[in-house]
């Protein structure tokens, strides 16, 4: 019997890491992607490996769903990562009184943390605000967001997926029966027009997963939730900075390189294909950064972006869980053929990608396990240097 | 508010098989905007059909390297203030030295093949990368670890493209390369030396700094080269009297 043939729209975090989930359990993969690897989204991330500690208090799922998955990938893709570690650290009462239950929901999450004196704090990391009343440690660190993406795309590659970069899905294509068979795309680099047909179609879309779903005649309850970064040009610590207190507006700063990003903000947005920066909002991640790191109030600013997050439900803003959830949509439309993967985070990548594969191998019968907890990724440079 | 300036955007279009040509769009912009907001603007509001590369859009991952007005830039950190004047045309090109895949797109796989070949690391431990003085350095990590960072080489291949001696010698090895070279440690490989010691490493280089120059991420590929060459000579001297082994780096 020949593989199964499935087609991945998308190749940021969900459709690289998927593309790789794919390939390994024996399914011939055709990852599509209108731009280059991770140009939405995905390469727009802050960067963070969250440790989970951010959502442990409300959102223990995702917390979870964090740490566990951090885990993974320092062991199989260390070399995409910055594995420093992160402090949380108190500025006022109030941040004190979060504490408390911070401490709490990171043991029941199984977080491992450590409380730090401020001089104990502040002799790890000279450059915090002087004025922290408790910090504690924890295990977070920094990706390349484009490299990580890229990791997986090169060792699905090495599996035997192929990439169509630079290929825009005009339409889907369905038989009289409401299943969906292929796409029908545009080579963007020649302007030619070829169809593409699958034994299943996945939607790694993220934050435009509705306009996918839309050729279909399917919605899907994405909300997509614009928040802006600001790098600046030096670096001023080795671990990742957040601040105790519930998920707020500029409350995580991060090395990277020779930079600190701080972000984010939570708002939303009509078109996603392009998101001006609000200059209030840069100015209030200056402000938020500086609280954390004073220094930075002086340094020169290197990038600004605006990524739309991909988030699920009804809610608004940080209200929403940033858990994620693979849609069959046979169940949901009555549409065969056809899932669509989306929400989540950067951190859990490898997660949703291993659902939606659990997706499309029960949709079609198809009974392997899993491997990618156990298996190391290979260079993101091979994926340029493979065939 | 915010300044406005109207300035033109000339961009570089090639599709496979075609010759190419430049379009223009006329734009009103923030002058603090970077180039690559404009380029995607291009592409989200007048034409469609545009490709380029972009990912991070703070200078982290190295996809989103153009000729701006005919310099090599890092488009998403290049202001627009810092390379046209209001009512000014800002001209958008692909890299040179390596081939179009369309429009401001180009095929950098012969640089990431070769950053492999050289084994450049991607993460290496802080105290081999450049510290800060600005600011007061964070305390030690573990007894006896260091931390890890990213590499400051991005692999925006700028160099590359601002290169003299690249555009006419393809074979030459170029700057991103040696500099990966000299960041990998050649002390501890010697068919390193070997392969950077020959008329298409260190010796081609013609100390133009170009690479320097164009450099985004301080990674200063032209004293790297020279550094390179250092250590080549006093590895000769050395092998004087003990000769050097042959083996080559292999693919």
């Amino acid at each position: 019997m020949s593989k199964p043939h499935a087609i991945i729209i998308g190749a940021g975090f969900t459709g690289t890491a998927t593309a790789h989930d794919l390939a390994l359990r024996g399914f011939d993969v055709t990852v599509v992607e209108r731009g280059p690897i991770a140009n939405g989204t995905s390469g727009r991330t802050h960067g963070l490996l969250h440790s989970g500690g951010r959502y442990a208090v409300k959102d223990q799922e995702s917390a979870i769903e964090c740490i566990d998955e951090n885990l993974i990938l320092r062991k199989i893709v260390p070399f995409v990562i910055e594995p420093n570690g992160g402090l949380f650290i108190a500025l006022n009462e109030s941040d004190l009184a979060y504490g408390e239950e911070f401490i709490e929901s990171c043991e029941a999450c199984h977080i491992p943390l450590e409380r730090l004196t401020p001089q104990q704090a502040l002799k790890l990391e000279p450059n915090l605000n002087p004025k922290l009343l408790v910090a504690f440690t924890i295990p977070d660190g920094t990706f390349d967001p484009l490299r990580l993406a890229m990791s997986f795309a090169a060792t699905a590659k090495k599996n035997g997926a192929k990439f169509r970069l630079y290929h825009e899905v005009k339409s889907l294509l369905m038989d009289g029966k409401g299943t969906v068979t292929g796409i029908r795309l545009i080579d963007r680099t020649s302007n030619e027009e070829f169809d593409l047909h699958g034994d299943i179609v996945v939607n790694a879309t993220g934050a435009w997963a509705g306009e996918i779903t839309a050729m279909a005649g399917a919605d899907v309850p994405i909300k997509p939730t614009p928040g802006i970064m600001v790098a600046f040009e030096r670096r001023a610590t080795q671990r990742a900075i957040n601040r105790l207190c519930e998920p707020a507006d500029g409350d995580i700063v991060l090395p990277q390189r020779r930079m600190m990003v701080v972000g984010t903000t939570s708002f939303t947005a009509e078109n996603v294909d392009y998101i001006p920066i609000v200059e209030d909002q840069l100015k209030l991640m200056v402000e938020r950064a500086a609280d954390l790191l004073p220094g930075l109030r002086s340094v020169k600013l290197r990038g600004i972006y605006m990524a739309p997050r991909p988030l699920i439900g009804s809610g608004t803003g940080r209200s929403i869980a940033r858990t994620f959830k693979c849609f069959d949509h046979k169940e949901t439309h009555n549409i065969d053929g056809f899932v669509t993967i989306t929400g989540g985070k950067a951190t859990t990548l490898r997660a949703m990608a291993e659902k939606t594969s659990d997706t499309v191998c029960a949709k079609l019968g198809i009974n392997v396990v899993c491997q990618t907890k156990e298996t190391p990724l290979i260079s993101y440079r091979q994926f340029y240097t493979l065939n | 508010m915010a300044e406005k300036w109207n300035i033109t955007l000339k961009i570089y279009r090639q599709k496979q098989g075609e010759k190419a040509h430049y379009q223009e769009i006329k734009m009103d912009v923030n002058p603090d905007e970077n180039v690559i907001d404009l380029v995607e603007r291009a592409w989200a509001f007048h034409d469609r059909t545009l490709t380029f590369a972009h990912a991070c859009h703070h200078s982290t991952c190295g996809a989103c390297g153009m000729r701006v007005n005919d310099r090599e830039k890092l488009t998403c950190i290049t202001s627009v203030r810092s390379v046209v004047s209001n009512g000014g045309t800002l001209k958008v090109e692909p890299l040179r030295n390596f081939p179009v895949v369309s429009d401001l797109v180009v095929d950098m796989g012969e640089l990431y093949r070769r950053m492999d070949l050289v084994g450049h690391q991607p993460v290496n431990s802080d105290r081999a990368e450049a510290i800060q003085p600005e600011f007061r350095p964070a305390g030690p990590a573990e007894p006896g670890e260091d931390f890890i960072r990213l590499s400051d080489c991005i692999e925006c291949g700028l160099c590359m493209s601002a290169c003299p001696v690249f555009s006419s010698t393809p074979d030459y090895l170029g700057p991103a390369v040696l500099a990966g070279a000299h960041q990998a440690g050649p002390e501890k490989n010697p068919s390193l030396l070997n392969l950077v010691d020959s008329a298409t490493g260190v010796w081609r280089c013609h100390s133009v700094f170009e690479c320097t120059a164009v450099c985004p991420s301080n990674v200063d590929p032209g004293w790297r080269i020279m550094e390179l060459r250092r250590k080549v000579v006093g590895d000769r001297i050395k092998t004087l009297f003990n000769p050097r082994k042959t083996a080559q780096v292999s693919k």
